[in-house]
């Protein structure tokens, strides 16, 4: 028998055996439970790849290893994708109802209620888990319900945990339709829950639809400069789209592009949850703080929405305020499905969808706030 | 006798077609079912009453607040 050969199985740990439990429930849940499927089973693939003993794909010029020196460090991915995401975003539903974007605000409080109880959990109270500020801030952006900002985020603060924040997002992203629907009815009356809101809206120009991207790359590059990469992509991607002229790109960019990052991204973040960093205690608890993150987010959405629902004389239903959350386009169908249980004549779906891209872009803006406000205080 | 015309809260594509012109629907009877952001959307009758006019078959497209059917009751 060659030298080398049956090594694997000498040098299987127990920790790599859990990790491709956990590589292979990921997958089961992606195919069997149909849970997020695009995004589990490239990461559960990758995991199973990584905690292979001996299989040398994470060491310094493994596959794994290239790939996330290529795609996470430089964090050429999360852009990348974005540029698929604008491509696919219709931001005509936030267009013609523009009062929506305080909803998609307002819905962002929940990366900060995540980032003061992990702080007070870490480094800046209780010293129970080992997070630093830059640890809990990468946290706290579980709750901006985005995917590549997550991942943008803590690379760029250089968390130790971003696979798991990472993977964390992606799952609850998945679980919104149990996270929030009670969190909805807890916090509105049967009559705020009823309110039918009217289909018609003023339709918004072609030229307002291509002025919208280029002018929110302007204004939030201004304001908030370390937002401009992710907006910045996420609105070339838009631009592609509504410009009229380049269904080519914008097909490449929605279709080819986000589908082979997709699968980039997916391997590499899942190669990064190596046993010894993975199972941790505070593995966990960024999972517990996770639900945290969307619960308020949630919460404030809809508390928000409540207080429109009085300033507006009772014309918007506080229930559009749970899609302020970014995660798009699941909370925009469980505002429509909450509604319609209230009153089978609720179809809530376009104003729900209108406050879910407003959050879409301020998720991005929070991204590039926190970024920008990190280095005063750590 | 009161019109209520029913309208389309979303645009989208319709789906199935229940509703039949001249026939009787009571209150909460589905019309149709409409597709919107891949999601689907009874649309259930307002009041009882007949269906006085359908505007709409399996297959088309509709915008926000296009009439989808009358309904006299």
């Amino acid at each position: 028998m060659p030298e080398g050969e049956l090594l694997g199985v000498l040098a299987l740990t127990w920790q790599a055996t859990v990790m491709l439990g956990i590589g292979g429930l990921l997958i089961y849940l992606g195919i069997a439970r149909q849970v997020e499927p695009v995004l589990l089973v490239p990461i559960g693939m990758g995991i199973i790849l990584a905690n292979i003993p001996l299989g040398g794909l994470t060491d310094a010029d493994g596959f794994l290893a290239v790939l996330k020196r290529a795609g996470i460090d430089t964090e050429l991915f999360p852009l990348l994708i974005f540029i698929g995401v604008g491509a696919m975003i219709d931001f005509g539903s936030l267009l013609e109802r523009p009062y929506t974007v305080f909803l998609g605000a307002a819905a962002q409080f929940g990366i900060f209620g995540a980032f003061f109880l992990a702080y007070f959990l870490g480094d800046g109270g209780l010293r129970l888990f080992d997070f630093s500020f830059e640890d809990a801030v990468s946290i706290g952006i579980i709750g901006s319900a985005d995917g590549p900002t997550s991942i943008y985020v803590a690379t760029v603060l250089r968390s130790r945990y971003a696979p798991a924040i990472v993977v964390a997002a992606y799952s609850y992203m998945a679980l919104v339709p149990i996270i929030q629907p009670p969190i909805m009815r807890a916090l509105t009356t049967d009559a705020e829950r009823r309110l039918a809101m009217p289909a018609r809206t003023q339709k918004v120009s072609p030229r307002t639809r291509l002025l919208f991207p280029v002018v929110t790359i302007l204004v939030t590059g201004l304001i908030a400069p370390k937002a401009t990469p992710l907006i910045g992509t996420l609105m070339f991607g838009n631009l592609l789209r509504e410009s009229g002229v380049l269904e080519r790109l914008s097909q490449a960019a929605q279709n080819e592009l986000a589908n082979i990052v997709t699968i980039l991204l997916g391997l590499t973040v899942g190669g990064m949850m190596l046993a010894r960093d993975f199972l941790q205690p505070e593995t966990i608890m960024i999972y517990v703080m996770g639900v945290v993150a969307f619960a308020v987010g949630t919460a404030a959405g809809v508390l928000f929405g409540k207080l429109m629902y009085v300033a507006s004389g009772k014309r918007i239903n506080p229930l559009i305020g749970a899609a302020g959350i970014s995660a798009f386009p699941m909370s925009a169908r469980v505002v429509q499905k909450v509604g319609l249980e209230a009153n089978p004549h609720n179809h809530l779906i376009m104003h729900a969808a209108g406050a879910n891209t407003a959050g879409q872009i301020a998720s991005v803006v929070a991204g590039g706030a926190v970024l920008a406000l990190v280095p005063f205080f750590a | 006798m009161a019109e209520h015309i029913v309208e389309a809260p979303a645009p989208g594509k319709v789906l199935k077609v229940y509703a039949e012109a001249g026939k009787a629907v009571a209150e909460g009877d589905r019309l149709c079912v409409l597709e919107a952001l891949k999601m689907e959307l009874p649309i259930v009758a307002p009041v009882g009453g007949t269906v006085k006019a359908l505007h709409v078959a399996p297959g088309q497209t509709v915008e926000a607040g296009d009439p989808l059917a009358v309904i006299e009751g």
